[in-house]
């Protein structure tokens, strides 16, 4: 079975939340980073999560994806509280992420990007590392993969360093899609991006969406919040401030909140 | 709501259907080229010129003289080359070779066979090489420099005081075969590092492993993020390398017919200087097997010539170490002309 065309598993309801997060704190030395934030995303929702430079959105989201571990608080997913002890899990348990700072390897080709970590091999018998790679299958994949994100890139034999903002913006993105299976994290995937550009990883983020993810959505741009999230979290100082369902009327609400004013 | 995702049986050729942008860039893409061409013509050009002032360099036999005087240090370097792909450095590989050379002379004259004596070099350089591992790893050092160094003076240390601070003459016939002629006038220590190479090429390229250690050196947080084994990828550079050294004692052995602990003196600053001017980056994650042979061939060509020359050892370390910094100067050189294509390429997009 194509690892592309992996089914989102289906939850037992529709509006059961896929990932909560209750009572989450997180210090880093005497900097409180998280303090009691408690969130829920359900399937085919993107939950916006919002807040100044310094809140904790990116801390939240890399307890959630595994780089860092909770001081308090649990993670749930389905419903059943989950250890999630590395990055490794996290995947493992269905859950992408698309770092601010994207985690692409400059070195390497947007195929081999998208399944570094996760190599197709053979045989299966072998430790995963001493498996052999199966280069064709994996040069297919990505092409029907970008060819059906329509995201267009120069070359695909290229290393990523070649790339533009855009383009790696694109391939951070696109890899996320490859194994989501229930939740996406993307941090600020719009930032530093031109108009076009945003737009084409907005109808991105629409795509893992419809494809049945609950999506976590942080960004600083009230135009793509009220357009695609169906909900909005504000992170103050690490605290939880508000949450509403973003509109065009709630606008500067949602601003009054970011900044505390 | 859609329950999967499609297929996809429209592949086309969508994503491969815009290949001109990046020739709008020739003059840059052009200098790229030739800098990743650069250590091959380089090398070209070397033999060429110093063809021309000893024409003796260019004879069979001298060749063949070049070659297995490069056995050792193609050797080396190869593992030295996979460390320094994952951003760090084996400084002990030289005290390396010396120990297992030692260890394998004593082993021989407490009567081990052939069969043992090589795989008690072979053994001793990885078990030298997965101290090095295993510490910086799991003893969370800031940098392999740290370790290896200790590594470099331990090693050394033990292979003088198991020698007595003298080289200990003898080695099996088997081994000694590896410094004669074998076939087409090479000597069979030539044949070695063929076969070294012929492994660590399909481990490299055809293996997940091999994926991982670029993944690795390219940006170890995000290997770490994508749940890459990172640590375990480190360790195996390091082990390979202390093999690789191994397998360098059992060659130079063969060629002295002994195990000495002066052996490998400066290997480690040679094998580092084969992988930099072969053209593998400093800077992590870039860079083939090819670079460390062709940077341990430069080697040896500039000290064989030089040699014929009737130039002296002094002067032979003064052009090895401009022939460095001319290697590292085009390793920024090229990252600097990526990073201007990168932003002509952003600046067309929009
Ligand atoms: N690895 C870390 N070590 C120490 N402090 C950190 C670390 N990561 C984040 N912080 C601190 O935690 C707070 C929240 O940061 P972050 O989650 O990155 O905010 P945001 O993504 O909302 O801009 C900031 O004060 C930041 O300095
Ligand atoms: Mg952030």
């Amino acid at each position: 079975m194509s690892a592309v065309a992996a089914n989102v598993e289906s939850a037992p309801t529709v509006d059961h939340p896929v990932l909560a997060v209750r009572g989450a704190t997180k210090r880093f030395g005497s900097v409180v980073a998280l303090d009691d934030v408690s969130i829920e995303v359900r399937r085919g929702e993107i939950l916006g999560l919002l807040g100044d430079n310094g809140a904790g959105k990116s801390t939240l989201t890399k307890c959630i994806s595994g780089v860092h571990q909770l001081d308090a608080g649990a993670i749930f997913l389905d419903g059943a509280p989950t250890q999630i002890r590395s990055p490794a899990d996290a995947r493992f348990a269905g859950i992408e992420t698309v770092y601010q700072d994207l985690a692409l390897f400059d070195n390497l080709t947007p195929g081999q990007n998208f399944f570094a970590g996760r190599e197709l091999a053979w045989p299966r018998w072998l430790p995963r590392g001493m498996r052999f790679l199966q280069q064709r299958r994996m040069d297919a994949e990505t092409r029907i993969l970008l060819a059906n994100l329509k995201v267009t890139l120069p070359r695909l034999d290229a290393v990523v360093a070649m790339m533009s903002g855009g383009q790696r913006q694109a391939i951070a993105v696109a890899r996320s899609t490859v194994f989501a299976r229930k939740v996406v994290i993307l941090d600020e995937p719009t930032a530093a991006l031109g108009l076009r550009e945003s737009r084409q990883v907005l109808n991105l983020v629409a795509t893992l969406r419809d494809q049945g993810n609950a999506v976590i959505l942080i960004t600083h741009n009230m135009e793509h919040v009220t357009e695609l999230a169906d909900r909005a979290v504000v992170l103050r100082q690490g605290r939880k401030v508000g949450e509403l369902v973003p509109t065009k009327d709630n606008k500067q609400e949602l601003v009054s909140m970011i900044v505390g004013a | 709501m859609p329950e999967t995702r499609g297929t996809g049986t429209t592949v086309g050729d969508a994503a491969m259907s815009a290949p001109k942008k990046q020739e709008a860039v020739p003059g840059l893409a052009l200098g790229l080229a030739l800098l990743s061409a650069g250590p091959v013509v380089i090398l070209v050009l070397l033999i060429v010129v110093l063809s021309f002032l000893s024409p003796y360099l260019l004879t069979g036999r001298n060749l063949s003289n070049i070659l297995a005087q490069t056995a050792v240090i193609s050797v080396v370097a190869m593992g030295q080359h996979l460390v320094i792909l994952t951003r760090g450095i084996d400084l002990s590989v030289g005290s390396n070779v010396a120990l297992a050379s030692v260890v394998g002379a004593l082993s021989f004259h407490a009567g081990a066979p052939a069969s043992v004596v090589i795989a008690v070099m072979v053994g001793c350089g990885a078990a030298v090489g997965t101290i090095n591992g295993l510490f910086y790893v799991f003893g969370r050092l800031p940098h392999p420099f740290i370790i290896t160094l200790a590594t470099l003076s331990i090693a050394k240390g033990l292979a003088l005081q198991l020698a007595d601070g003298r080289a200990i003459p003898g080695m099996p016939d088997a081994i000694d075969a590896l410094g004669r002629e074998a076939v087409w006038g090479l000597p069979g220590s030539v044949f070695v590092v063929a076969g070294v190479a012929a492994v660590l090429f399909v481990m490299a390229k055809t293996m997940v492993w091999g994926r991982w250690i670029y993944a690795v050196g390219g940006r170890p947080d995000a290997a770490l993020r994508m749940g890459i084994p990172v640590s375990w990828v480190l360790v195996s550079v390091y082990v390979i390398s202390g093999l690789c050294a191994g397998i360098g004692a059992v060659i130079l052995a063969g060629r002295t017919d002994a195990g000495s602990p002066l052996f490998g003196n400066l290997l480690e600053l040679d094998t580092i200087a084969a992988v930099i001017i072969g053209g593998a980056s400093f800077l992590g994650g870039r860079g083939h097997l090819g670079h460390a042979l062709i940077g341990a061939i430069m080697i040896g060509v500039i000290r064989n010539a030089l040699n014929l020359l009737n130039v002296n050892v002094f002067f032979q370390l003064i052009v090895i170490g401009v022939v460095i910094v001319i290697a590292v100067e085009s390793d920024v050189l090229r990252n600097y002309l990526e990073g201007r294509m990168r932003v002509l390429q952003a600046g067309r997009q929009s």
